[in-house]
């Protein structure tokens, strides 16, 4: 745990409570078990992974967090409070974009700032935050002018511009080429170092969550229990051929019950 | 596409032998308007029309036009390439003319008065063209007041019937059953609730205008991606802002098809509801000139008529263009 101490100093970071959680989802008369019993404290200013099977629940945790949904059973605290709604320092970046088509990108990352009558004091925090994802030139583009890694930059632009405390991010890069997933890697975690907030990413990428977090929760099948907690201690930025994050993957793919000679 | 391909192979032309190629499809539409003005003038009327001279007059100057167009058409630019663009509707449109005058004035094979040639239409417009320009400005009142009353009444039920579940609930099936019911159809109970026959007949225009409306909008506002409210609503947004900001504008390109029905249904009963009582008006007009045989007046204003409505149908997709730019590239 030698992040610990570094995690602790991080002002604009939040930390989030996971106690004893259970979710369930009613299909078609049936009850559908997603969540059982998910127990994670996560420090303020952390880079956390969920890593596991598709289907196991990640997402519905992320959807929890973020205050979208309320739990069956056991609570979620951020920062000791329990979350009851969504709230913009709680903010979640989905696989798809999920850009507003209508709108230029400019307005897309405006959108926070405009519902909560904040544009008006802060329009340069809009360009400041498309100059962090280096998209300031397509500030007039709409979304179907974009490629697929722009506009998942823009849906980060448009979480950060809120200066979230915590930010859930659902598997973020799955639908990207794996070029563009590398850079889109190494810009969220050159943003994770400036920014300071809390993360908390969803993905079934062994070789992501190894590189990006500082603590590696693997979950099992659904209903998802949290069956592996791997700590990944060395610094960044990290290589994707360290031999012992390539040792650390197999230990990971073994808990999944995947071998790793595939 | 054809349009750009035209407009390269002229220019092309034009750079390469200058000034001096001529627009042939504009001299043979010359020539078929040529025909029609002679052919107006030199044969007599089976049964007068009127205006004959005034037609050929017309048509004589179109013909005059095109041939001077032919000419100069290559360095006229844009607009040239428009007109040549356009040059099979001249020939079309000069056939169409000169047939239409033998076979009407000039051979009677489509007798008066239930056929008329161009210039009885031309003569209505001569003889009767005040008041027409009267009737017109009635029409648009009642229209204007009707559609656009009918669209706003019908945008904000379509969005309560999209957004919420009990209006849904309680509202759809109402709509369905009103729906296919001809706006017609409400003539009688609309002259009992309704203090005037003018206010009855700003209801059905705006009855056959709502209904569309409100129908796509609610389907619109229904189907918006559920993944937009919950990203807006992590940013911090309000159901305020969800209906306005997220549900009315990812509903846009719905109710644009509902304003175009509109915009057709409420002309459809434009001239049901100049019955009830009007003293001008298009519709009040084709009816009166109906019990008197005046066919070429019916005819005259149906034309009067459809130009509006295309024209407003224009107008409609300039507005659906600016509005919706962002569509480009997603359809």
């Amino acid at each position: 745990m030698a992040l610990a101490n570094e995690a602790v100093a991080r002002p604009r970071s939040v930390s989030l409570d996971v106690h004893a959680v259970s979710h369930a989802y009613d299909l078609e008369g049936r009850v559908l078990d997603v969540l059982d019993g998910i127990e994670l404290a996560v420090r303020p200013g952390e880079f956390v992974a969920l890593l596991g099977p598709s289907g196991s629940g990640k997402s519905t945790l992320l959807r929890l967090a973020a205050g979208l949904e309320r739990p069956r059973a056991g609570a979620l605290l951020e920062d000791g409070q329990p979350i009851t709604a969504p709230d913009p320092s709680r903010i979640l970046v989905f696989q798809d974009p999920t850009l507003f088509p209508w709108r230029t990108v400019w307005w897309n990352v405006a959108t926070g700032l405009e519902a909560r009558g904040l544009l008006a004091k802060h329009r340069h925090r809009v360009d400041d935050a498309l100059a962090l994802v280096k998209l300031e030139t397509f500030a007039n583009a709409y979304p179907h002018q974009l490629s697929g890694g722009m506009a998942q930059r823009v849906a980060i632009a448009r979480a950060l511009v809120n200066d979230p405390q915590l930010l859930l991010l659902d598997e973020p890069f799955g639908k990207l080429d794996s070029l563009t997933r590398l850079s889109m890697q190494n810009e969220l975690l050159s943003l994770w170092e400036k920014v300071g907030f809390t993360a908390l990413l969803v993905t079934h990428d062994v070789e992501e969550a190894l590189l990006l977090a500082n603590r590696v929760i693997a979950f099992s099948d659904r209903p998802a229990r949290i069956v592996a907690e791997i700590a990944v201690d060395k610094p960044h930025p990290r290589r994707r051929d360290d031999p012992e994050l390539v040792e650390l993957r197999r230990a990971v793919l073994a808990t999944l019950g995947i071998s790793s000679d595939v | 596409m054809t349009d750009a391909i035209q407009a390269l192979g002229s220019g092309g032309y034009a750079s390469a032998e200058s000034a001096a190629r001529i627009w042939k499809a504009g001299l043979y539409a010359a020539l078929a308007w040529a025909a029609t003005a002679v052919v107006t003038v030199a044969l007599p009327d089976v049964v007068p029309w009127g205006s004959a001279g005034l037609f050929a007059a017309i048509t004589g100057a179109g013909a005059a036009i095109l041939t001077a167009l032919a000419f100069s058409v290559s360095r006229l630019g844009r607009a040239g390439e428009r007109v040549i663009y356009y040059g099979p509707w001249f020939i079309a449109l000069g056939i169409w003319f000169l047939l239409w005058e033998v076979s009407t004035a000039k051979l009677g094979w489509l007798p008066k008065p239930f056929f008329s040639p161009p210039h009885g239409l031309l003569n209505v417009y001569v003889v009767d063209g005040p008041r027409l320009l009267v009737c017109i400005l009635y029409t648009l009142r009642l229209w204007g007041l009707g559609f656009f009353s009918g669209i706003a009444v019908g945008f904000i039920a379509g969005v309560a019937l999209g957004w919420s579940a009990r209006v849904d609930y309680w509202g759809m099936p109402v709509l369905k059953l009103i729906g296919p019911v001809p706006a017609t159809a409400w003539i009688p109970a609309t002259f009992y609730f309704f203090p005037t026959t003018f206010a009855a007949s700003i209801f059905i225009v705006a009855l056959s205008a709502g209904i569309p409306v409100a129908i796509l909008t609610a389907s619109g506002v229904s189907s918006v991606n559920r993944a937009f409210y919950d990203v807006a609503r992590t940013l911090g947004a309000d159901n305020r802002y969800l209906v306005f900001k997220i549900a009315i504008p990812a509903s846009l390109p719905h109710v644009f098809v509902g304003l175009f029905m509109a915009l057709y249904y409420s002309f459809a009963v434009l001239v049901v509801a100049e019955m009830l009582g009007a003293k001008y008006g298009l519709g009040w007009y084709i009816q009166f000139q109906q019990a008197y045989s005046g066919y070429a007046n019916v005819y005259a204003t149906l034309i009067i008529m459809s130009v509006i409505c295309a024209g407003i149908i224009k107008l409609l997709f300039v507005a659906r263009d600016r509005l919706l730019g962002w569509q480009k590239g997603i359809l």
